[in-house]
């Protein structure tokens, strides 16, 4: 629990530096829940939008009385309509994420569950509504959701590699998957193609240790994954460096590929690096996407 | 033991290891480096890919070489290589072990010891019985005894001051059983020695031990040419060589210390060295011996005696000097005889009388003022030597007519007379043979001396008893008194030639010598010993230290004299020898002494000069195993790439193995020295000396921070926590007090350190020398503490001492105090001497003495125990008993808080004797 506390507290840290984010929406028949983004047109809605003069359908319990009590005719008074974004975020828990190639440094799976949590702020602080795919942790808003989300954030998968979960999404809102996406893209490519479907549209972070990106080994060495089950041999293993970063290269491209056939933004984040700099970028993701 | 070359192996069945080494090729050519595990996510991109070579799955060849070197080593290690290997025979039957003894064994006395005493234990474990002889002793046949009858005399036996004399005699007493001998030999060849050993050699194996270092003996120095000629002598010619000569003798208080200092450098292929030492007579009058720095032996150091000295004489003539007449002028011949040898003052009495002149000459001085004659007097209370020659004006004067004048031995007849001129009668007179009670006895009368003319002496009841040379018909010719300490002579001629022919020839230099007016040849005759005994005053022991002779048997003058041809020996040790008039030095090496090298013939085997020597080498090849070893360390890091992550630790690892201990204190040594200049100086800082010993630092520690408790209590001196200071690493400038135990094992600081402490004692330092021992021998004996603060404090500049009187400063800083107890009592404290001049002022409690602080104080009482307090401030320590045992606690703290006010505040306290006077020119 204390760990969500910190997590949580790193979080609001981190939100705190930008403005607050307002996602862009694009569909509001689904999701009608009012929120804080006014469309332009009247509908439900808090914040007065137009008096306009009442037609036959209406009832008389739309009418407003003082603003026709000054004219001859009845006016109905309008309200902008305003909906709530709903965002589903995936963090990828399972043991690849747990690595990280320098003491120093955190396991991909903490900057990834900072990002998460960093972005879940931003958004509740806009009105958002946030969740966790899978049915852990639904959307919702208010700032009470933030420990719901850091707690649902906190359990690790057994599995090796994870692959997003698109349950829980809500159709035409909006997603961001952060994994490492070093297993099988099949199930990457499946689940994006599945959002893709429910018109969810949103963006995929993956996040590397460096020394994932430079592959500091030589010597005669096993590498075994996280969990165990995969491992492979090799003498020199300098020798792979090349051909690893070839494939790693060209998992990128793919990524970015799919990213572009289904409407999604793709980053490479390294934990090395500032996590500021991919939470700017994902609050440019999502205005971007709209 | 296999021998193979210059190689031995003394466990050599082990080398069949060595074949082995290939089964060891084979099993570690299989196995390849272990693989690095690693845990990482990318492995799925790893998946399917291969590996370009496929070689390095066997271990590579070079790695296996050095494992296998490794292994050779470790092999080769355990069965004990040993190069030069010397194959010792354990014999059988007696052993007889034979030391030189002699002043030559002193240089490296205890390592023949050391050897003898391994001897001695091997022919015990072998059951075989022992004999020890030692060949300066005099002839005895050897008493063969069990080994541990031996084991406990060895260590007694020490070196005589004196070389073995005749060896041959004791080949006589040798018994005809045989035994196998083994001769500790000095070096040196000494008579009848080839005899000996032929005896020797006739009963069974002879071995001998020489010692690599070299020997160096120092001749008597002799005054030549103006200069000190100092001269070495080495028996054998090597290579080129140089040692320092140390010219010692007392300074002008008194205390000894090294006047000069030369370097005599032997060329190569030379076996004597000469230096040249000039040094003003003042010095040279003062010298007392010479010896070689750094070596130990009684041949090293050479005594010098009266022959060195030069004597001071102030000539006088009466009247003016005559220009033109040297030849008449009344000094001409003194000065011809004593210009060479002695040292001549020219002047008026007034100022001679100043450079106190050993002798005055006045030659024909008649009447002398009143003042001249009681600066005389004095001077001739002192111990001065007034030579009076007769002459025309003193026989003209009145001087000692008819009452007998201080400055003249005898009472004079007016006019003197003449004999064998043209106007008188009879013969000019012979001199009569010297009676025996003269001074000039022994001296022979040369016929040609004849007298003309002379001065007579009143007789009188006591003139026979003063004349000491007569004529034949038996006038005095010399008479002598003696006034105090010293003595007038009169010769009853002049000192020209006008009134005899004495100073034309030998006999007048001759009886120049005799009065001791001129200086004596450097080696007496045999007649100039001859009839008088002999005293030592100092003696030397083999190691040439000087030692005061005390009951040594004075010795027959025809004794000596044989000693000085052929050296010291039983019963005539090496030393000064003190006879009537005279001294005379007895060195171990004379003038004429030759060293000549032992030369052994080559069936004798020589140990411990072999060039070659034995060397056990099991060491080096498990040491050289170990960093084959390391290497495969880090090769196999290297290997299976895990060198990065460990470099750090092998660089580390190899840092320590190659230069850790320099570079590591050099780069500590800046920030330490400022981290220690600042806790030294931010308050006052009391400091103790480390000396190695943790126990007693620990407890030197402990006595400071109580002593600074007690004066934080009591004064507003507030100490902070005392510091250990290393002498050789920290700058003492910091702190205004030291506090020195002395223990028997400690090390001598180095030379820099030395001058780092003198440096602090001359700018105002003080050490509290404490060698803890109760100071039981008294200062300056014979507890091993007390021998190590004498040579720790040898090359202290420490001024003259005296045990605290009681008027010392010390005695008064803070609480009145008048003894100095620590936690034993009751033993003298010894401080700075006060100055011979210091005098107490009528009305004064105390002198004004030294101006300024003791630099060391020096005691025995174990201070550092009485003052000693845990960190709650409880004393660790108990002392004496009871009430009183707390009372000496007390009075030690006392002590302690004087002390320091002492170091800290001065001579103020000394200063309270002007108080008075100030008070008076207040006018109260």
């Amino acid at each position: 629990m204390t760990q969500d506390l910190v997590l949580r507290a790193r979080a609001e840290t981190l939100g705190q530096a930008l403005p607050p984010l307002l996602a862009a929406a694009e569909h509001l028949s689904a999701t009608v829940i009012l929120g804080g983004h006014g469309r332009r047109r009247a509908g439900m809605g808090d914040e007065f939008w137009q008096y306009r003069p009442a037609d036959a359908g209406d009832s008389a319990r739309m009418i407003d009385w003082r603003r026709s009590g000054r004219a001859d005719s009845h006016f109905v008074r309008e309200r902008e309509w305003q909906a709530a974004q709903s965002v589903t975020l995936w963090v990828d828990t399972s043991r690849s994420m747990a690595f990280t190639g320098d003491r120093a440094r955190p396991p991909k799976a903490d900057r990834a569950r900072l990002l998460a949590l960093a972005l879940a702020v931003l958004l509740l602080r806009g009105g958002e509504r946030v969740g966790l795919a899978g049915d852990t942790a639904p959307p919702r808003s208010g700032r009470a959701q933030v420990d719901r989300l850091a707690l649902a954030l906190a359990g690790d998968a057994p599995a090796d590699y994870g692959a997003p979960v698109v349950s829980g999404m809500v159709a035409h809102g909006r997603a961001v998957f952060l994994s490492d996406f070093l297993g099988q893209m099949t199930g990457i490519e499946d689940a994006v193609a599945r959002a893709a479907d429910k018109g969810v549209r949103g963006a995929l972070v993956q996040v590397l240790d460096p020394a994932e990106e430079s592959f500091p080994f030589d010597g005669r060495t096993i590498f075994e994954s996280m969990g165990g089950t995969l491992r492979h041999e090799t003498l020199r293993a300098g020798d792979l460096k090349a051909r690893y970063l070839a494939r790693l290269a060209e998992r990128k491209d793919r990524l970015a590929a799919l990213g572009r056939a289904s409407g999604w933004h793709f980053l490479t984040h390294h934990t090395g690096e500032s996590a500021q700099a991919a939470l700017l970028w994902l609050y440019a993701a999502l205005e971007r996407g709209r | 033991m296999l021998v193979l070359g210059p190689l031995g192996f003394t466990a050599p069945w082990l080398l069949l290891a060595l074949a082995a080494l290939p089964v060891l090729w084979l099993l570690l050519r299989a196995v390849p480096p272990a693989p690095f595990r690693r845990r990482f996510p990318g492995v799925a991109l790893l998946l399917g890919l291969t590996d370009d070579k496929a070689e390095t799955d066997k271990t590579p060849w070079w790695l296996l070489v050095l494992r296998m070197l490794a292994v050779a080593a470790m092999i080769i290690a355990f069965a004990g290589p040993v190069l030069n290997p010397q194959d010792r025979q354990p014999g059988t039957g007696p052993l007889l072990i034979l030391l030189d003894g002699g002043w030559a064994d002193a240089r490296d006395w205890p390592r023949r010891i050391d050897r003898a005493s391994a001897l001695v234990e091997d022919a015990g474990r072998a059951g075989r019985p022992v004999a020890v002889l030692r060949l300066t002793d005099a002839p005895q046949a050897p008493v063969f005894q069990a080994a541990n009858a031996w084991t406990g005399r060895i260590g007694a036996l020490g070196p005589q001051p004196w070389a073995p004399a005749d060896l041959g005699p004791w080949a006589a007493v040798l018994p005809q059983d045989g035994f196998d001998s083994f001769w500790l030999s000095d070096g040196l060849d000494h008579p009848g020695r080839a005899e000996l050993l032929a005896a020797l050699e006739t009963r069974g194996a002879v071995t001998v031990f020489e010692s690599p270092r070299p020997v160096v003996a120092l001749r008597p120095a002799i005054f030549e040419e103006g200069v000190v000629k100092v001269r070495a002598l080495r028996p054998a010619a090597g290579g080129e060589a140089e040692f320092e000569v140390s010219a010692r003798g007392p300074d002008p208080t008194g205390a000894e210390r090294e006047l000069a200092r030369v370097g005599v450098a032997f060329r190569a292929g030379e076996t004597e060295a000469v230096t040249d030492l000039s040094l003003p007579p003042e010095l040279r009058n003062r010298l007392t011996r010479f010896e070689i720095v750094g070596l130990r032996s009684a041949g090293a150091v050479s005594l010098t005696d009266d022959s060195l000295k030069r004597r001071k004489v102030a000539l006088i003539a009466g009247g003016g000097t005559r220009e033109g007449l040297q030849l008449l002028s009344p000094i001409h011949y003194l000065q011809q005889a004593l210009a060479p040898v002695a040292d001549l003052i020219d002047g008026t009495l007034d100022d001679v009388l100043l450079a106190s002149p050993d002798v005055i000459i006045l030659a024909d001085v008649g009447r002398l003022s009143v003042a001249e004659a009681d600066g005389l007097l004095d001077w001739l209370e002192k111990g001065g030597l007034l030579l009076r020659f007769a002459g025309p004006r003193l026989a003209a004067s009145d001087v000692s007519r008819d009452a007998e004048d201080p400055l003249m031995p005898v009472r004079l007849r007016e006019g003197g007379r003449s004999v064998g001129g043209a106007m008188s009668w009879g013969e000019p007179k012979a001199l009569a043979p010297f009676p025996e009670n003269s001074p000039f006895h022994g001296l022979a009368v040369p016929a040609d001396v004849t007298v003309r003319s002379q001065v007579l002496a009143q007789p009188d009841p006591d003139l026979a008893g003063r004349t000491i040379a007569a004529l034949t018909d038996g006038t005095p010719l010399v008479t002598r008194k003696p006034v105090g300490q010293g003595q007038v002579v009169l010769v009853h001629v002049t000192a020209n030639a006008e009134w005899s022919t004495l100073p034309l020839s030998g006999l007048f230099v001759q009886m120049l010598e005799r009065l001791a007016v001129s200086t004596r040849p450097a080696t007496p005759r045999a007649g100039d010993l001859a009839g008088q005994t002999w005293v030592p005053g100092a003696v030397l022991d083999a190691y040439g230290t000087v030692a005061q002779a005390g009951d040594v048997a004075g010795v027959a003058g025809e004794v000596l004299a044989e000693g000085l041809a052929t050296g010291p020996r039983d019963g005539l040790p090496p030393g000064l020898y003190a006879g009537a008039d005279r001294r005379v030095a007895l060195n171990v090496i004379g003038p004429q002494t030759v060293l000549a090298p032992a030369v052994w013939p080559d069936r004798i085997a020589v140990e411990g000069l072999a060039a070659d020597r034995e060397q056990a080498l099991k060491g080096a090849f498990l040491g050289g195993a170990l960093a084959l070893l390391l290497a495969d360390i880090v090769a196999s890091l290297w290997l299976t790439g895990r060198l990065r992550a460990a470099g750090g630790a092998v660089a580390m690892l190899a840092l320590c193995l190659l230069a850790a201990p320099p570079s590591a204190q050099a780069q500590q040594g800046g920030a330490q020295d400022d981290a220690l200049a600042l806790q030294a100086t931010t308050a006052v800082v009391l400091a103790h000396v480390l000396t190695g010993d943790p126990q007693v630092d620990a407890l030197a520690e402990a006595g400071l921070r109580g002593l600074g408790r007690k004066l934080s209590e009591r004064t507003s001196v507030e100490p902070a926590a005392p510091i250990g200071v290393d002498l050789n690493r920290d700058e003492l400038a910091f702190f205004p007090f030291l506090y020195w135990p002395v223990t028997a094992t400690q090390p001598l600081p180095s030379a820099e350190a030395y001058a780092a402490l003198n440096r602090y004692l001359r700018t105002g330092g003080m050490i509290l020398f404490d060698t803890r021992d109760a100071d039981v021998a008294g200062f300056g004996g014979t507890t091993p503490e007390g021998r190590r603060l004498q040579e720790l404090a040898a090359q202290l500049d420490v001024p003259p001492l005296e045990p605290v009187p009681a008027d010392h400063v010390l005695t008064r800083t803070f609480y009145l105090l008048q003894d100095f107890p620590g936690r034993h009592a009751g033993r003298p404290v010894w401080v700075e001497a006060s100055p011979p001049d210091a005098e107490q002022i009528e009305g004064m409690p105390f002198r004004n003495l030294n101006d300024g602080v003791t630099p060391v104080v020096i005691g025995g009482n174990d201070w550092a125990s009485a003052w000693a307090v845990d960190d709650a401030g409880a004393p660790l320590y108990p002392v004496g008993r009871g009430f009183a045992g707390e009372r000496q606690r007390e009075i030690a703290f006392r002590f302690g808080v004087n002390l320091i006010m002492h170091v800290l505040t001065g001579n103020y306290k000394s200063d309270q004797v002007h108080v008075p006077a100030l008070l008076e020119r207040l006018g109260q």
